[in-house]
Parts: structure tokens; sequence; C-alpha cells
């Protein structure tokens, strides 16, 4: 199994998510977060002062998928976030040991 | 009991709770303008300054505020524990009140004013010393100076009011200049918040700061229109030029921001109407509804251009005490000797621009001369004297941290219940 992590842009969320749900993807994990890449900070106006701001608001999407799945759901992905524009983001994905349902107690691919 | 006016007592007794509930409103319009880590430590501040204040006003503040003139500069032991006040009135014939109406009216500017100055120190003042500071700074301070400008005793009152004869209706100087010179002086003897100029330290909640805003406006009728003392078309004037100045204000400010910075903020739209506000409040019994107009409109602008200053010159006035009450009350006192007339106050004057020369403008300039000059170096040595003693900086590592758990053991936002807890 693996682990998909995605760091995108925010406005780009909606669209990957129904990209992912049309490809039928039974589940994923956002959370708002910050950071820079290659893009680096910029900098802002605000109330007449110039500041730099180094962490620009992301978003980061974690899917788990069979190893099978894992490619298909990485080129969605990527698809949806492009905008071709600088800071659209960054996605990796890293082999997974285990996989739990809680509520049953599945194991492995039966938990997805 | 002597005759009361029914109708103006009433609405005294309505302005003092509207004036009071202006602080709270201070605090939620500080409170969402600071970071999180720090939001309830000022809004703390504002409460301290409602209890403190009280306490010092019944003990020996309306006495010597209000009590008999000693020479224009003080009042008198006269009220002690505000002693024969009850069954008192004050006031004209005919429009009399009772006198612990007017002294609950006081006490709410009193609370305000100091309140006003946590903006100037915000996340980097002990809580400890800021509550000294309130009752040292409203005894030697406050006190004064609204005998100076609002003690009127038949011409024996405070010098400004009664000797100098500049006008000022609501506390352009006892309130504003007052505020923003102390302001000035507390943001230079506390220093810089560390990261300033550095972090954006960006209002972390703008609804606060918008409701904030909007129960200082609703209170301000109380503070400018209350200030006639009676329920009559001065009071009239009064509210409705209130409305006209903080509105245009909150128009102007706005616009010059989004020709300056490219984007009309909401942080903009409320500090443009305190500033108008501010503008109008010495004003607001001296000026018609177009002079209103006017100031209002000029105050925006300037103001907005005013709180950027603090970077020019590196003091950091967190909050923009100095940039909007300070060149707001300014403004505001310079209003009256331009365009007072006395077809809106058959007490007041003529201003420059309405045929009465320069002499009303002059005696406007001295008291915002002399009360800003006052205000700033008593306040430089009461908040020097605390530094030096018992310390009023923070610790850094409290700084950051944040001073809600630090002094207070709360956080605003305790969502998930994991917040730091001692």
């Amino acid at each position: 199994m693996k682990l998909i992590t995605a760091i995108v842009k925010p406005a780009k969320v909606d669209d990957i998510k129904v990209a992912l749900q049309a490809a039928g993807v039974a589940g994923m994990t956002v959370s708002e977060t910050r950071g820079f890449g290659r893009q680096k900070g910029h900098t802002e106006i605000y109330r007449g002062a110039e500041y730099t701001v180094d962490f620009i608001p992301k978003v980061r999407i974690e899917v788990l998928a069979d190893d099978v799945d894992a490619q298909s759901i990485v080129d969605i992905i990527v698809t949806a976030a492009n905008t071709g524009s600088i800071g659209d983001g960054k996605l990796w994905v890293t082999p997974v040991e285990q996989v739990i349902r809680i509520r049953t107690g599945e194991r492995g691919g039966d938990a997805l | 009991m002597q005759a009361i006016n029914s109708g103006d007592t009433a609405w005294v007794l309505a302005s003092a709770a509207l004036v009071l509930f202006m602080t709270p409103g201070l605090a939620i319009f500080y409170g969402g303008m600071v970071r999180a880590k720090s939001a309830l430590n000022l809004m703390m501040m504002s409460f301290a300054a409602m209890g403190i204040t009280t306490i010092i006003w019944v003990l020996y503040g309306y006495s010597l505020a209000f009590g008999k003139s000693q020479g224009g500069f003080i009042g008198s032991f006269d009220h002690l524990g505000l002693s024969s006040t009850l069954d008192q009135v004050t006031g004209p014939e005919g429009h009399q009140i009772p006198v612990l109406a007017f002294a609950m009216f006081q006490l709410t500017f009193a609370i305000i004013t100091v309140a006003l100055l946590s903006g100037a120190i915000a996340d980097r003042a002990k809580y400890g010393s800021w509550v000294l500071f309130v009752a040292v700074w409203i005894s030697l301070v406050y006190i004064p100076v609204a005998h100076w400008a609002f003690a009127a005793q038949n011409g024996e009152g405070g010098w400004i009011i009664d000797k100098l004869k500049a006008l000022d209706f609501a506390g352009g100087t006892v309130v504003e200049i007052n505020s923003g010179a102390a302001a000035l002086a507390l943001a230079l003897v506390l220093g810089k918040r560390d990261g300033f100029k550095r972090d954006p330290m960006r209002p972390h909640n703008m609804p606060l700061v918008l409701l904030g805003a909007g129960m200082l406006w609703f209170g301000w009728f109380g503070f400018n229109a209350g200030s006639a003392l009676s329920a009559g078309s001065l009071a009239a004037t009064a509210m409705i030029n209130t409305q006209i100045a903080t509105a245009a204000a909150a128009m102007t400010w706005v616009a010059y921001e989004k020709k300056r910075d490219g984007k009309a903020t909401t942080l903009g739209v409320a500090s443009g109407a305190v500033a108008g506000a501010v503008a109008i409040t010495p004003a607001c019994g001296y000026l018609n509804p177009l002079g209103a107009l006017i100031l209002g409109l000029i105050a925006g602008v300037v103001s907005a251009w005013a709180v950027t200053r603090k970077y020019k010159f590196g003091y950091d006035d967190s909050l923009d005490v100095v940039g909007v009450h300070g060149v707001g009350g300014i403004l505001g006192m310079l209003a009256i000797g331009l365009m007072a007339t006395v077809t809106a106050n058959e007490a007041g004057a003529n201003g420059l621009f309405n045929g009465g020369g320069t002499a009303q403008l002059t005696r406007q300039v001295i008291a915002i001369v002399v009360v800003a000059l006052f205000s700033f170096a008593a306040t430089w040595l009461i908040a020097t004297a605390i530094q030096k003693t018992i310390g009023f900086r923070v610790y850094r590592d409290d700084e950051l941290t944040g001073l809600d758990t630090t002094f207070h053991a709360e956080s605003a936002y305790d969502i998930t219940g994991n917040s730091n807890r001692y």
C-alpha cells in the first residue's frame, strides 16, 4: 500500500476532490498548512506597511491507496492540481506498512 | 431634593450607560486586532480599567476632578467618597440633573480614556504593572486634565474651560489628545514588540474588530450627544454631527487605503469610523452638519496617513492610539477654531472661516499643546518609574509564548480543550 501526500493550492482542493470521487477513491484527508518551496515567500502590503510572508497557505491532501491504484490516483491529483503557474505544490508517494480500519479491525487492502 | 429636569436626567443616565458600553466595545475592537495568543490579556486590560477607575472615582477621583476648583488646576477634597453629592443637583436653571448622574457620566469617560492606552502597549505589558499604572495615571494625569477642560464653575473652574475658554464639547483634549500623547510615551518606554516591522502581526479576528467598532460607534452617541447634559436641540446637533463625521471618515480612510495599498480593508473601515468619531468629539456641539462632514472627510485621510508614521519613526504604537486618537483629537480641536459657528451653539464661537478671526483658533492651539505636553511628560515619568521598579515590560519568553497563558492561565480559542494549562 501507498500513502500519497500532496501539498496543493487551497483553491484547487475542490477540483481534486471531485476528480478523486469520480474515480471512485473511497477516502481522503485534508489539512490546512503553510510552507514554502522554490516559490519562496512573497511581499504583502497591509495598513501601509510591507511585509515578507515566508509561509504561504497550502492544503495537504493525504490518500491511502493499493499499490495498483497508486499511479492513477497520483495522475488524477497532479492533473487536477495543475495551473501551470508557480506555487502549484508537490506530491510524493511513500510505502505504508499496515492499514487497519479501527471499527472492524480489518487489515490491509480491506481496510481502505 | 432640589427640582430636577426629568428629561435631561433620563438622557444623561442613558448616556452614561452608552459610554460605559464603549469600553467592552474597545476591548473587543482591540482584542480582535492583536495576535490570538494575547487577545484575552488586552481585553482584560480594558476590564481592569473599568474596575480600578471606578474605585478611584468614588474614593477621590470625582472630588479632585469636579470639586471646587483650586485656581483652575485641580478640584478639592469636598466630595471624598462621593460625600455631599446625594440629593445635590448640577446644571443651569431649568436643566438641572442629579450630581450623581453627572458623576457617573464622567466616570465612564475616565474609564475609556485609560483603557485606550492599552492599545499602544499590546502584547508586552505585565498585567500587574498595568493595574498599578491605571491607578496612578488616572490620579496624576486624567483627573487634572479633566478638571482643566470639563469642570465649568461659573468662570472659576478649570483653566481651559473657564479661563482660556478653549472649546471642547466632549473630550478632544481630555480623552483624545490626552490618550494619544500618553500612548506615545508608553510605546516609547516599553519599546517595540519582538518582531515589529519584521512580522506582519495582522489582526487575528476581524469580525471581532468590526463588532467592537460598531459598539464604539453606538456608544459614541452617549459620549458626544450626552455631553450636552440635556435632552434638547444641542444633543440632537451633537448626535447627527457624530453620525456624519464617523460615516464620512470610514469611507475616506478606505478610499485612501485602496489608492495607497491596492485593497480596501475591513480594518480600514473600522479604523476610519473611530477616527471620524474621535475628530468630531470636541467639535460635535459647535459645528453645523456640513462642517461635520468636511471634518469627517479630512479625518479619515489624515488618520490613515498618520498611523503609518510609526514605521517611519520606529515607535510601536501597536494599535494606533497616537495616529487615531492623538491626531484625530487635534484635528477636531483645530476644526472648532476654523469652522465653529454660533448658529450651531450660542455658547460656542465663530471660527476663522465664519468671521471669528483667529482668536478661537489660538485658544484651541494652546489647549492642544499644553494637554499634549503635560500628558506625554507625566505619562513618560510614570511609566519609566514603574519600569525601573517593578518592571512594566514582560520577559521575552512570555511575550513570545503569549500573555494569555502567561498571566491569565487561559487562551481565547480553547476549541479542542488541548491548550496549554497550568
